[in-house]
């Protein structure tokens, strides 16, 4: 009868082991380290140079784009959360102006994920890894979340988002195969929803060029008003539509974490709810904006 | 009783620096070098074998010897050390001798630890930050180097599969810089222009010279069945590796045609192998978690080994060329060790 306790312990010990530990054993990456000569973290990430950008960014973010925040308040100071928005803009402005946001007004860094496109592009490739860009992978992210307890956007659109025509503008299009609610899910993390309006018509797309986007091997070339009425200042030049965003309740799941692999029926589920709540943000946010320069 | 090592590549860099620190424990009662040229380094206690180049006495040698333990450090890991035909035939064939000398009937062996290379994982645009033991690469590879060390690699999962009773060790190191080991990259860094890809600066993992020596020793001290991945802590920016090291950049514009005429240049002259191309464009982050969960801990972290390699370099730029004197260590040592004149007690 003594020996009871011990048997229960040993048994609550032993369910608690699949799940991996909040506070790993050994840090094998992070190194506070006399040698290094820079900020740089293991995902090319410099604050230095972070902050840098975002002096810079804050006139466009303030004066050209004027965005305005719903629901900030929401976010978590600390832990990590996946941040999940709708994408768009042959150039899409919303990322930037979500981050330097959040950043800005939260005072934490965000992490934004994104095709492994970016890294092949010499400089640009670079100064998106040390301004928080990662490549969109599911290790990555739950490395991020979990282990080290980060922000982290992702926009579960892809370049299909940013590459549909202006015609379909603010119809989300299909959210991936849901492998960013998985992540959360593995990783034991809330989902915020964030709905932006705005960045559809900073770079509206009248038409895409399959032909040089192969011959460029982009994922994707438009053309786009911006081109069209401004020649090749427009090519990088957003119209200065009006954002604002909101974020909405986070969404939580109820699955153990830290599992290989979910249901399908359960992640498929879980993408197809936070899609319909973006959706139906950004439509209710649309239905209340007067002006698409003033809001 | 101890153990009876029997050491490959023993005349390679990896194979005279195992055998130099194996032989400072007496534990060990049998230390065999097995090699194709002389070994550089001059042996104490350790006997050399002359063998060819994929060693095919090497089945005798097991069973005449009965060594318990074979220590792999024969695998080629850097393509510019020999033709790329030897390559294979040294990597993939000389695998195989060795699995089959351990394996065959009669032989003692209980323990084989394999030295590999984090080549195995390559480094392309689709990489994870970190790459785990399990984790699978992500572009089949296009170097002969790493498609050897792969397949070398494959050759003794199987036969880790087939063999129960032998513990296979592989360890997959990351670059390695020190001051004795010439590198493509450590050649590049010890000049005064050191080639990076222009828009490229990507984060690498080092592992300084002697932390290599222990991890294998650590390997045969204890028995470490599995792949484990080794690495100084930390990740560090090729531009920062330049700065410590005292070199200056040389941005080389990072397309296919510039790059493959650019090391033949005369005055340019740097070393650009495939591999250290695909290294210097998307560099590459192994987790050594697994490794260090069985006790190792790595002297330098990855800047650490960086700044070690960088003193010896300051000190060779200084005092150029450095006096080699292990020969007259090496005779004094004799001496004291054999000499009728020492007293011995």
């Amino acid at each position: 009868m003594e020996d009871r306790p011990v048997e229960i312990a040993e048994k609550e010990a032993a369910s608690m082991l699949p799940i991996p530990s909040l506070f790993p054993q050994f840090d094998d990456d992070i190194a506070e380290d006399p040698n290094r000569l820079s900020d740089i973290d293991e995902w090319g990430r410099s604050e230095h140079f972070r902050s840098m950008i975002r002096k810079a960014y804050a006139p466009i973010y303030k004066h050209w784009f004027r965005v305005e925040w719903e629901g900030l308040e929401k976010l978590p100071k600390e832990g990590g959360a996946l941040l999940v928005s709708n994408h768009a803009g042959a150039i899409p402005s919303d990322a930037p102006v979500i981050m330097h946001g959040i950043e800005e007004l939260l005072g934490r860094p965000v992490y934004g994920l994104a095709d492994y496109f970016f890294r092949t592009i010499p400089f640009v490739g670079t100064m998106w890894q040390r301004s928080g860009g990662v490549p969109a992978r599911p290790e990555n992210a739950y490395r991020l979340l979990r282990e080290q307890g980060q922000l982290v956007l992702v926009f579960p659109e892809g370049v299909k988002g940013p590459s549909k025509s202006f015609g379909d503008r603010y119809q989300l299009r299909r959210f991936g195969r849901g492998g960013f609610v998985e992540i959360a899910m593995r990783a034991g993390v809330p989902i915020y929803p964030i709905a932006v309006i705005g960045s559809e018509e900073t770079m509206p797309v009248v038409a895409r060029l399959p032909v040089v986007a192969k011959l460029l091997g982009t994922p994707y070339f438009p053309v786009t008003i911006n081109m069209l009425t401004m020649g090749p200042l427009g090519t990088i030049l957003p119209l200065p539509a009006k954002f604002k965003i909101r974020v909405l309740d986070p969404v939580t799941f109820d699955a153990p974490r830290g599992l290989a692999s979910y249901p399908r029926s359960q992640v498929m589920e879980g993408t197809d709810r936070i899609r319909s709540l973006i959706q139906e943000a950004v439509y209710e946010l649309l239905r209340k904006r007067k002006s698409i320069w003033f809001g | 009783m101890g153990k009876r090592v029997l050491v490959t590549g023993a005349d390679s860099f990896w194979g005279g620096r195992v055998i130099s620190a194996l032989e400072e424990d007496p534990t060990f009662e049998v230390l065999l070098g097995l090699g194709d040229t002389r070994p550089s380094v001059k042996f104490e206690r350790a006997e050399f074998v002359h063998a060819d180049s994929t060693y095919s006495i090497l089945n005798r040698l097991v069973r005449a010897t009965e060594v318990d333990t074979i220590v792999h450090t024969f695998l080629v890991v850097d393509s510019t050390l020999v033709a790329p035909r030897a390559l294979t035939e040294i990597n993939v064939i000389g695998t195989m001798n060795m699995l089959a000398a351990a394996g065959a009937p009669g032989s003692k062996v209980k323990h084989l630890i394999v030295k590999s290379s984090a080549l195995v994982y390559g480094a392309t645009e689709r990489d994870p930050n970190t790459f785990k033991e399990q984790t699978p690469r992500m572009k089949s590879p296009h170097t002969r180097v790493e498609r050897s060390l792969i397949e070398a690699e494959q050759l003794i999962r199987e036969f880790a599969d087939d063999h129960p009773e032998i513990t296979v060790t592989i360890l997959r190191f990351c670059n390695v810089l020190g001051t004795d080991l010439t590198t493509p990259l450590s050649r590049n860094l010890s000049q005064r222009l050191c080639p990076s890809l222009m828009g490229f600066n990507p984060l690498l993992q080092f592992i300084a010279e002697e932390d290599v020596v222990s991890a294998l020793l650590h390997a045969i001290h204890n028995r470490l069945p599995g792949v484990y991945n080794v690495a100084g802590k930390g990740r560090i920016p090729w531009s920062e590796v330049m700065e410590i090291c005292g070199t200056r950049p040389l941005p080389v514009p990072s397309f296919k045609p510039f790059l493959t005429i650019a090391p033949k240049i005369p005055f340019l002259h740097f070393d650009m192998p495939d591999e250290l191309e695909d290294l210097l464009r998307y560099g590459r982050g192994i987790a050594t978690r697994k490794f260090i969960g069985t006790g190792f801990h790595c002297r330098f972290t990855s800047a650490g080994a960086v700044e070690h390699f960088a003193t010896g370099l300051r000190l060779s730029r200084a005092m150029h060329p450095p006096r080699d004197d292990s020969e007259y260590d090496h005779s004094v040592e004799q001496f004291f060790r054999h000499s009728p004149a020492v007293r011995q007690n």
